[in-house]
């Protein structure tokens, strides 16, 4: 058995774990474990430009693999930056573990230099949380770190570690622990037989049914069985915001993204159906409209859920099923095989055909441009047909993010990295940056506007210290564009501090700057050769400056205290 | 609705702050909360009163049943429990006050714990409303001051919360 001190077993216990990648920043508290990683080659060490990235790298390297994300930080400063990157985490139910260093046992509580209460202030934020005591519970910590944070209903967790638990100088016996016990954490994993057979049963006899998939399909890597499903019945789905890709875009049973710009189709269909089956969402009010009593009014409501807590939250079930999506969806596929009831074809027929009658609103058709402007959803498009589909795409958040949700089709599961739930500006960058560590040899685009990506600019320095090659496809509307929408649409346009026109800088220049490639695009007709231009250079980050439309607005969009069936469909149309 | 739910807990630091923390960070509200050690070293018990219609009440449990410290819970109020509150009270007592406030505690069973001249210390349990029935008996103007511990409560008959 090894003698280690505190930073080694820190290190070897992550790669125990099968941990080979750590996204860090270091500082005083946390320079034990730094020189711990400078004596061992197992556990790679990026080192970012601000630990918001280092979350938010980590997090798009959690959502891409599907393995937590891990993160170094220090005491204080360190720690608190990291915070927005845990709350998104948190938010989306991400796998991760943030290592945050803390002044040493001695001074805690004494205000001292660059000492905060990490723990403390992340409590809200983690799925749980540990400040270590003693050297010898480190490798304990650690397991039951990256168990909690990976099983169940996945989330971050958080060990605070004061410096003198890391000392050099004090070493102890080391062996990583096989089993753990935890009494008070156990994991639902099948679902309830009796429950399941009550949805199979309600699902049999809908004239209207519905599905609708959120990132619990993703997380539970669930696909499979969700397209099984889905085209075993024949029925309608939607998905979330958090779960495209879960079902293939592409697909005819699909209807696109539902909620607050979801499709015409999707959002009608939810708001008619009369069996609504929930695979993995939350009813977030982003979906239902924030007035849950307008929601889907005939309709019986299945939940498939992992989280007893998000069953009944929002949106009363008639049938929870408490359970791990994967495992339940298949037990609903063995049912239905051996079920002497059947889909009834001739309602189903009734209810796509009217399905069709929606589907020919075209709800995302893309308005014409006019002298040579560019339109922000034919980006999108023409990404798309670059990347054949198949890139990793990550976003901010405002209308970008909607754009790429809307028109980059995506047919594979943890392909779109964004911050649903929580919505954080400055997010797609460094998640891009996760990604393409996760996967050297994809295609990793950031599609994202001038706004978001101001927010964490610094990271070109670490692209560029690393060599990734990230295409940044920036929807330049010289505005904060959905502040700006929503100024429009209920501030009478006046337009607050969402506009800075006038001090922009030279994104190009700002990317050549760093080393990087920076091409601007102006005029419609330079979009597709410019941006094949931009994805054939395969070695470099190209920052591709789009100057759009700066007066579009994101359509569909829900009418404030509707009804999903309640939608804008453009500036003069509603339903 | 009152309830009155008992969480068995990780006797471990931080772990009391979860569970009061989700109370403010869902806006649930806390009437009463007491917590101490169980004869199980490792395990705190927590009572926590609070109101709300079903579905919150619904939510409360599911809630704390996350927390990681948290390894059971009951709900009292769903059966029938046995709930006690000890309070500690501080009266005026001179001259022909003394004998009235005597009267008074003997009549709700409570005990004078602490005598000065002019101050009887009484200490007094049962239920909340019985302690407030207390204080009401007593008048106004009487009351020094009132240290009251929360509600403790446990199942009657057989039923035990326990690992």
């Amino acid at each position: 058995m090894d003698q280690l001190s505190g930073g080694e077993m820190l290190i070897r216990a992550l790669h125990d774990e099968g941990v080979d990648i750590v996204f860090g920043y270091p500082g005083g508290a946390v320079l034990h474990i730094y020189d711990a990683i400078f004596n061992q080659d197992k556990v790679e060490h990026i080192l970012v430009r601000h630990e918001q990235a280092a979350t938010h790298a980590a997090d798009g390297y959690a959502r891409s693999t599907g393995k937590p994300g891990v993160v170094l930080v220090t005491s204080g400063p360190g720690a608190t930056n990291a915070v927005t990157g845990i709350a998104t985490a948190y938010m989306d139910s991400i796998p991760m573990i943030v290592i945050s260093g803390q002044v040493e046992s001695r001074m805690i509580g004494t205000d001292g230099f660059q000492e905060t209460d990490m723990v403390g202030i992340s409590r809200p934020i983690v799925k749980h949380s540990f400040m270590v005591q003693e050297v010898k519970d480190i490798p304990h910590i650690i397991k039951k770190a990256f168990h909690i944070a990976t099983t169940g209903r996945p989330g971050p967790v958080v060990i605070d570690i004061p410096k003198d638990a890391t000392d050099p100088k004090q070493k102890e016996k080391y062996e990583y622990p096989k089993d753990l016990k935890l009494r008070s954490y156990a994991v639902p994993d099948k679902g309830h037989t009796g429950q399941i057979k009550k949805a199979v049963d309600a699902l049999l006899l809908a004239k209207r049914p519905m599905i609708y998939s959120g990132g619990g399909a993703i997380q539970d890597n669930a696909s499979e069985q969700l397209i099984n499903f889905t085209q075993k019945l024949g029925f309608p789905i939607t998905n979330t915001l958090m779960g495209l890709g879960a079902y293939p875009a592409s697909n005819k049973q699909f209807l696109g993204m539902l909620g607050m710009h979801g499709t015409y189709e999707a959002n009608m269909a939810m708001h008619h159906c009369d069996v609504l089956l929930c695979v993995g969402a939350r009813f977030d009010d982003r979906v239902t409209n924030s007035d849950t009593s307008k929601f889907c009014p005939d309709a019986t409501i299945l939940h498939i859920d992992i989280d007893p807590a998000s069953i009944s939250k929002t949106v009363t079930a008639d049938v929870p099923i408490v359970g791990a999506v994967a495992a339940v969806l298949e037990e609903m596929n063995d049912q239905i095989d051996k079920s002497d009831k059947e889909v009834d074809k001739q309602a189903l027929k009734v209810w796509w055909d009217q399905i069709g009658k929606w589907r020919e609103k075209d709800s995302l058709k893309v308005r014409p441009s006019e002298n040579g402007i560019i339109m922000p959803q034919e980006v999108v498009k023409a990404v798309f047909e670059i990347t054949e589909g198949d890139a990793y795409v990550s976003s901010d958040v405002g209308q970008h993010q909607m754009f790429a949700a809307q028109y980059y089709g995506f047919d594979k599961p943890r392909r779109w990295i964004n911050s649903g739930g929580l919505g954080t500006m400055g997010f797609g960058f460094p998640a891009a940056m996760g990604v393409q560590f996760a996967f050297p040899e994809a295609v990793s685009v950031c599609i994202t506007g001038e706004g978001s990506f101001l927010m964490n600019q610094q990271e070109f320095a670490t692209c560029m210290q690393y060599q990734l090659p990230i295409k940044i496809i920036c929807l330049n509307n010289q505005a904060l564009g959905m502040v700006k929408q929503w100024q429009d649409m209920q501030y009478g346009g006046r337009y607050s501090h969402s506009t800075y026109a006038e001090s922009l800088p030279d994104f190009s220049k700002l990317a050549e700057a760093y080393g990087h490639v920076g091409i601007k695009i102006e005029k419609s007709d330079e979009l597709y050769p410019k941006l094949e231009e931009a994805f054939a250079l395969k070695d470099k980050l190209v920052f591709v400056d789009v100057q759009v439309d700066p007066n579009e607005h994101v359509y569909p969009m829900a009418v404030k205290g509707g009804a999903m069936k309640d939608m804008f469909l453009s500036k003069t149309e509603r339903t | 609705m009152r309830h009155i739910i008992s969480v068995l807990m990780e006797n471990e630091p931080g772990a009391l702050s979860r569970v009061v923390g989700l109370f403010s960070q869902r806006n649930y509200n806390i009437d009463s909360l007491t917590v101490a050690p169980t004869e199980d070293q490792s395990l705190s018990r927590l009572t926590v009163t609070t109101s709300g219609d079903d579905a919150r009440i619904e939510q409360i449990t599911k809630h704390l049943n996350k927390i990681i410290d948290v390894v059971k819970l009951v709900d009292l109020t769903e059966g029938a429990h046995i709930e006690r509150e000890l309070m500690l009270i501080k009266v005026k007592a001179a001259g022909a006050q003394r004998a009235e406030v005597k009267r008074s505690v003997d009549i709700f069973r409570g005990q004078i714990v602490d005598v000065t001249s002019n101050v009887f210390t009484i200490q007094l349990t049962g239920t909340g409303d019985k302690l407030d029935a207390f204080i009401t008996a007593l008048g106004d103007n009487v009351v020094l001051e009132v240290a009251r511990s929360g509600v403790s409560g446990i199942s009657r008959g057989e039923k035990t919360l326990a690992l």
